[in-house]
């Protein structure tokens, strides 16, 4: 089988200045017809530039310098910009990953998909028109006729999705490019468009270039797979060998780090509850007086739950199930409309905002996003020494304390001088959970800890947080909505569904056993669900509980 | 039906901003020494107390200032200004001798604004940093922070004094008596140096907002969507980054209508210009309460109308706009 696209030995430079000099190094990878070639790698592995290369999509003061990339014969790299235009979008499409920002606000979806023909062909008004109704079909957009006169916001994430690759298949071009297109989505909703993709994919022939950093996707949809690091291909081969039998340590150090979807025998935990969550409900509002379009939104309805001393309580579900609501209700950032919220025979729900900000000091949070829930403007050590000193310590003191903790989650003591912007996204984590930790709380409330960081360090965050646990006596509630870190994580896990527990046991019975059809259905979404991490010699080396790594090198 | 309603919503909400702007003013003057008939009065060269007297009573200025206010918004809500003393005419008649001029000043100087500073932030934006850019951004900077008054005069002292090529001030020719179109190209020629004068500042806020705006949407994902479809350069702006890049504009020039008019005062002094701006700088100085009240009525209808239609605009831009 001969290749569509060829990637022959391309190197692209960076700017000087940058972390390296080059983006790309002596990338070559062949893409054939039919088949989807997966490019896996964490961030800042070069694969986005791949694509970006092939396109001549570069950002400003990147380009390539050295190597080939051949399509039908011809060189895209020596091509005019009026050369480029023509080949992409008919010949290469591309998906993108934020399916919310990658459409314009303000124009409709028809006139959106329709503008490809307007530029590539010379079809007439009525001819488009129809056209852009039939593959809104293909891709299986529920009313199609309705979805062309939308406005991207009014349609899902999903749909928006399928109208992203209803778009870049219009002129059927031989090559798809897709960067990361299911990243942004919901589990079941990653599940649905894998499917059209592949489905498409099959009918049409396309050739796929594939992007992706999850594992799980890989073993979904890959019939091959490239593996990435620093700029370099380290690894390529069939789908099957590299995901069942990888070579370089590299490929097997990340394959290492994926959960699997199998929980570990279960951990008895006979505590007393610490924490009680009963009956508790939260309804949002929106629209004043004037407004004419009032709308009430159950974000928790009733939910009640119990979290056993030194145990893990996971609550899974998608975007929109009310899993962060209920978190934000338990620390009280939010106030709940009713119910109780028992910590320690305090019922937190009843507090006032004064007795609340002393009880803070059993119950903290550590928030999703590493990047923006730090203030910029402080330094490290002062952010982790603040909530002792907010409860009457002194200065000197708790930035002594803060040093201590930086040592404990894993940090260079030294490095509470540095701003929050001079630490990697791992590291941001873990400045994080010492700001939570600095209060001792008994109970740590985690909202997606480590959706937003690379697989390896994502895993060296989960083993951090299950050694603190351990040493520190804590008990935690983890919202995630990855299903293969709370089969690992978590003691007992709780399903919400639109603001509904609706199903709430001990981990491995409900991964093994799930009673309720939506747990089912999650379950069936997972991607890779079939495949499982093979334990690598090296990794299976390491105690299935490991205590904290060495500290990281600043 | 959207931006019917929208429509509806934001008159219905402007009315308790008039009725308060009203109410204030009115009430300030009152703590001002001296009312219209000191004035008058003054004017004429000092009369008997007993005449000061009638003429308080024929001006409705002898009862209490509640009573006062209370007839002045009972007659506002029949339409009628009042009547001026000073210039012995309804305060309407006043005014609608002044506003043509006005009117014409801010609309020209707005459109004018509006456009050069579109062109020049996105010819700007797209070599930024080259020298084109740090050229013009380099006189916007000159524009924004130089007087408009200076550029009056200079323009005056150059272009009417020096060069003789235009009008040092006026509406128009006087006395000439042009008729018809004639008569137009007269008044656009005379509105030539006052119109630079006043957009020059609010074109140097257009061009920087226009630039930035700009260069942060052509940074958004959909423009890389855009750039993979293959759209050309300028199509990508023509088509997806000129509109997004406008909203900000738009809602611009609801915000600097009302500094506009503030500016306008200085500029239809300096050319003599008989508008709304001088009206109301002699108003003040003759205490004609009834006639500064009309004005700042008819400035706040003016002010709300041009947000009122910056908001119908800009819900018409972006379909993301609810009610």
């Amino acid at each position: 089988m001969s290749a569509v696209l060829s990637i022959e030995a391309l190197t692209v430079a960076l700017p000087p200045g940058a972390d390296r000099p080059h983006a790309l190094e002596d990338v070559t990878l062949g893409l054939n017809a039919n088949e989807i070639l997966c490019v896996v790698g964490e961030s800042g592995s070069g694969k986005s530039m791949t694509a970006g290369a092939i396109l001549g999509l570069l950002p400003e003061g990147v380009h390539a310098t050295a190597g080939r990339v051949i399509l039908d014969g011809r060189d895209l790299l020596t091509m005019t910009e009026e050369q480029l235009q023509k080949i992409r979008g008919a010949r290469i499409g591309m998906i993108f990953q934020e399916p919310m920002t990658a459409l314009n606000p303000l124009r409709t979806i028809g006139d959106q998909i329709g503008e490809m023909f307007r530029i590539h062909t010379p079809l007439g008004k009525a001819e488009i028109e129809n056209q852009v109704l039939g593959l809104l079909r293909d891709v299986h957009i529920p009313d199609p006729e309705a979805a062309r006169r939308a406005y991207p916001h009014e349609l899902s994430g999903g749909q928006r999705q399928r109208a992203m690759i209803a778009m870049a298949l219009a002129l059927e071009p031989r090559v798809l490019i897709a960067d990361e297109p299911t990243t942004a989505l919901d589990v079941t909703t990653q599940a649905q468009i894998l499917k059209l993709i592949r489905e498409l994919q099959q009918r049409k022939g396309t050739a796929v270039l594939f992007i992706t950093h999850d594992f799980g996707v890989v073993a979904e949809i890959a019939d091959r797979v490239a593996v990435m690091q620093r700029g370099k291909v380290v690894e390529e081969g069939r789908a099957d060998e590299v995901l069942n039998r990888p070579r370089h340590p590299y490929t097997r150090a990340l394959i290492a780090a994926v959960p699997p979807l199998a929980p570990p025998p279960p951990k008895v935990v006979t505590g007393e509850p610490v924490l009680r969550i009963e009956h508790v409900s939260k309804t949002y509002r929106k629209g004043g007086l004037l407004s004419r379009n009032k709308r009430v939104t159950h974000a928790v309805k009733d939910a009640t739950l119990s979290l056993p001393h030194g145990g893990t309580l996971g609550i899974v579900g998608e975007s929109g199930s009310g899993k962060s609501t209920l978190a934000r209700c338990i620390v009280r950032l939010l106030d709940p409309d009713s119910g109780s919220i028992l910590l320690g025979g305090k019922d937190l729900a009843r507090l006032s905002r004064a007795e609340m900000r002393a009880e803070t000091r059993n119950i903290q949070m550590v928030f999703q996003d590493p990047f923006a829930s730090l203030n910029p403007r402080r330094k490290a050590g002062e952010l982790v020494a603040q909530g002792p000193m907010v409860h009457g310590e002194g200065r000197a003191k708790a930035l002594a304390r803060a040093k201590e903790l930086f040592a404990l989650v894993g940090l260079d003591p030294n490095a509470t001088e540095r701003y929050p912007h001079e630490f990697s996204g791992g590291q941001r984590q873990r400045i994080g959970l010492a700001r939570a930790l600095a209060l001792e709380p008994k109970v740590l409330v985690a909202d997606e800890p480590v959706s937003a960081l690379d697989v390896s360090v994502q895993a060296q965050v989960l083993r951090l947080l299950a050694d603190l646990r351990e040493r520190l006596g804590l008990s935690m509630v983890f919202i995630t909505h990855d299903l293969r870190v709370a089969a690992q994580i978590c003691d007992r896990i709780a399903v919400m569904k639109e603001g509904v527990v609706v199903e709430e046991g001990p981990t491995a019975e409900v991964f093994t056993a799930p009673r309720h059809p939506y747990t089912q259905a999650l379950l069936a979404s997972v991607p890779g669900r079939t495949w499982t991490p093979p334990v690598s010699p090296d990794a299976a080396a390491e105690p299935s509980r490991p205590s904290a790594e060495p500290a990281l090198a600043p | 039906m959207r931006i019917l309603l929208l429509a509806l919503r934001r008159a219905a909400s402007s009315l308790p901003t008039l009725l308060i702007l009203l109410i204030g003013l009115f009430l300030l003057l009152q703590l001002a020494p001296g009312d219209t008939v000191d004035a008058l009065v003054a004017q004429i060269g000092g009369g008997d107390p007993k005449m000061i007297e009638e003429l308080r009573r024929f001006y409705g200025l002898d009862v209490s200032v509640a009573v006062q206010l209370g007839r002045y918004v009972w007659r506002l809500l029949q339409l009628d200004l009042g009547f001026s003393a000073i210039y012995g005419k309804p305060v309407s008649a006043v005014i609608l001798e002044r506003l043509p001029a006005t009117l014409l000043l801010m609309g020209s100087s707005l459109s004018f604004a509006f456009a050069a500073g579109m062109a020049l932030g996105v010819f700007s934006a797209r070599r930024v940093n080259k020298w084109p850019d740090t050229i013009i951004s380099t006189l916007g900077l000159v524009f924004y922070a130089t007087p408009s008054f200076w550029f009056g005069l200079m323009g005056i002292v150059i272009f009417a004094v020096h060069l003789g090529w235009l009008p040092a001030g006026g509406l128009e020719e006087i006395g000439a008596g042009y008729t018809g179109l004639r008569r137009i190209l007269d008044i656009a020629w005379h509105l030539v140096l006052p119109t630079l004068t006043l957009a020059l500042i609010f074109l140097a806020t257009y061009l920087r907002i226009m630039r930035a705006s700009m260069l942060e949407v052509l940074t958004l994902d959909f423009v890389r969507t855009a750039r993979a479809k293959g759209l050309s350069p300028g199509r990508v702006v023509s088509r997806h980054v000129l509109r997004n890049a406008l909203l900000p504009m738009v809602t611009l020039i609801g915000l600097q209508a009302g500094t506009m008019l503030g500016g306008s005062v200085v500029v239809e002094s300096v050319f003599a210009l008989p508008g709304l701006g001088r009206l109301a700088y002699e108003a003040v100085v003759q205490r004609d309460l009834n006639t500064l009240l009309g004005i700042v009525f008819v400035s706040a209808l003016l002010v709300i109308a041009v947000n009122f239609i910056v908001d119908i605009l800009y819900a018409r831009l972006d379909p993301r706009i609810v009610t």
